[in-house]
């Protein structure tokens, strides 16, 4: 087998197995309870025939591996069960909300992966200037502010102050999509200016790196243009560490999602996480618990096989 | 005082950092005799002007913000101080336990650590939040424990780097034990980046409470916290106005809580980003 398809696989399944276990760990934490599900519903006042009853409908007769696994498959069919608030299938109930949750992450990771890109090989060619300074000193007022923060002095400025976008991102299953956009703007920009600082400080670590190498001298000597030798020479050598940091920052957006949705009132998978969290809906508190998770540990294991795969030393082994 | 000539050559960042750390701590040191009044109860009319006695206003129950604030500090920085600690005390410990014992207890503890890092923090702790209910304990302990993971990956690589000196080598032949090992050689090199990574925790760990107070799950009214406030006076931005003083206190009713936070941690990054230049200087 080639080395390069022996650490995919390998690499392939630790992720696999991660997946398996942090969904156990959602799982099973439920079994932490004091009692069980049933004594939490019905109350501590329950009789016992009303306990067995309730039970045996939830399946809590069984033991727990065979409830994981019921679970699981489930879950992968898009059947979570039943909300404990509501009585109604978690499936349809999160199916709308997932998609507004992917469709503002996206709209941020749309703005947000180009535009810091291009500023951090912006900073990088004009290294040690006031612009590189001001690129960093953003850097650190991005990572200290809290993301609500951010979001209410957008929301004073561009829906309370000048009216050009709604403070409240309300959407609706049939809307337009330049309808859609508009409304999730100032959401997706407060996650832009909370992701982008740190893409663009990365993206200009792994080409500052670079550009000391000798092959960048080397064509900078033969009177290369600048932009050449960076497009050329420098960019597809920074590729990996620079997918890399894209991917772990659109991680980072899919968590960073919580707190933007409950600031805008956006009704998405973060926003029902939070209001089940304070209902105590276990069962839906597990499905987005689960989503979230899975599209993290996804995310990052994408990063790592786009590292992998772009890695030349393993594409060519000698 | 090695410290004492450091400070004399400081940037300016640092001291502006470390000037502002310390007005937090003495706000919070000292909440009760500088708040003008007290943190739950009522001290005026509802949403009272900026103007005396009332100088940040009243909130949606007629308590004076500025109290609220002052004690705020203590809160939302004391939890969020006793965390960090906590986390510290139990990471720093199982990664230089890990490190200098090795083995099957360290394989074990590192895929542990792997696991509780697969996910992101906010996800864990909203499930476990689900199950414990929201208490101040709970809260501290969760966090803890799922910041912990993270000095402990420092501090074990840390402590592998020191054990491969040649001093541990000879201290272990002189026959030391474990617990002497770790006190006298390892923790004492080990000290300047752990003491960057507990201010860089502190910030996240704040951030973090915070943000759960500002979402509802953290602390519980009617304790005075910067997230919460932020969350009770969230609906005023709407009536925000800035052709007016009076209406344009709305729109900053929640940015004064938010910009406390924030301020905080830039703050705490200023003196961390000092405190690691000054370890890597030294190390040269």
């Amino acid at each position: 087998m080639s080395p390069i398809l022996k650490v995919l696989l390998r690499r392939l399944a630790l992720g696999a197995l991660t997946l398996l276990i942090v969904s156990a760990i959602i799982f099973l934490a439920v079994e932490m309870l004091p009692g069980d599900i049933a004594t939490e519903i019905l109350g501590q006042s329950a009789t016992e025939e009303t306990l067995a009853a309730l039970r045996e409908k939830l399946g809590l007769d069984q033991p727990a591996v065979v409830r994981y696994l019921d679970w699981v498959t489930g879950a992968l069919t898009g059947d979570f069960g039943m909300s404990l608030a509501n009585q109604r299938p978690i499936g349809a109930l999160i199916a709308d909300r997932a998609f507004n949750t992917f469709f503002l992450a996206g709209h941020a990771a749309l703005i947000a992966v180009p535009l810091s890109l291009f500023l951090g090989l912006v900073a990088a060619l004009y290294r040690e200037t006031l612009l590189d300074r001001l690129i960093s000193t953003s850097t650190l007022a991005a990572i200290s502010f809290p993301e609500y923060f951010v979001a209410y002095i957008l929301i004073l400025l561009f829906a309370v102050q000048l009216g050009w976008f709604p403070s409240l991102a309300s959407v609706e299953p049939g809307m337009a999509l330049a309808d859609r956009l508009h409304a999730t703007f100032l959401p997706a920009l407060t996650m832009t200016l909370i992701v982008t600082a740190h893409m663009m400080r990365m993206t200009r670590a792994a080409i500052v790196n670079l550009l000391a190498l000798p092959y960048v001298e080397m064509a900078q000597l033969k009177g290369m243009r600048r932009w050449r030798v960076i497009a050329v020479h420098a960019l597809p050598n920074a590729l990996a560490p620079i997918v890399n940091v894209i991917a772990l920052n659109l991680a980072y957006l899919i968590v960073g999602v919580v707190l933007v949705e409950v600031v805008f009132v956006y009704p998405g998978l973060g926003q029902l996480l939070v209001d089940s969290v304070a209902k105590r809906d276990f069962p839906v508190v597990q499905a987005a618990c689960l989503i979230f998770a899975a599209t993290y540990i996804l995310l990052n294991l994408a990063a790592d096989l786009i590292a992998i795969l772009s890695n030349p030393r393993l594409l060519h082994p000698r | 005082m090695p410290w004492l000539t450091h400070l004399r050559s400081a940037p300016p960042s640092a001291l502006i950092g470390l000037a502002l750390v310390l007005a937090y701590a003495l706000v919070a040191l000292f909440a009760p005799w500088l708040a003008p009044y007290p943190e739950a109860d009522a001290a005026g009319a509802q949403y009272a002007p900026w103007a005396a006695p009332h100088y940040l206003g009243t909130d949606m129950l007629g308590r004076d913000v500025l109290s609220r604030m002052i004690w705020g500090a203590r809160n939302t920085v004391g939890i969020a101080l006793v965390t960090t600690v906590l986390a510290f005390l139990l990471g720093t410990t199982a990664g230089l336990m890990a490190a200098t014992v090795g083995g099957l207890a360290d394989t074990l503890a590192s895929r542990l650590a792997d696991v509780l890092m697969a996910v992101p923090s906010l996800i864990f702790a909203l499930l476990i939040l689900t199950i414990t209910g929201t208490s101040v304990v709970a809260l501290v302990l969760v966090i803890a424990v799922l910041d912990s993971t993270r000095v402990f990956r420092l501090s074990r690589a840390v402590a592998q780097g020191i054990l491969t000196m040649d001093y541990i080598e000879v201290a272990r032949m002189r026959g030391e034990g474990l617990f002497w090992l770790i006190r006298r050689e390892v923790l004492p090199n080990a000290a300047a980046p752990l003491i960057a990574e507990f201010g860089l925790r502190f910030c996240f760990v704040f951030l973090f409470i915070s943000a759960l107070s500002f979402l509802g799950l953290g602390l519980q009214p009617p304790t005075a916290d910067w997230g919460s406030m932020v969350r009770e006076s969230a609906k005023l931005i709407a009536f925000a106005n800035f052709s007016t003083w009076q209406t344009a206190t709305f729109g900053l009713a929640p940015l004064l809580p938010a910009g406390a936070i924030a301020l905080l941690t830039v703050a705490v990054n200023l003196v961390v980003d000092w405190v690691l230049r000054l370890s890597s200087g030294l190390k040269e």
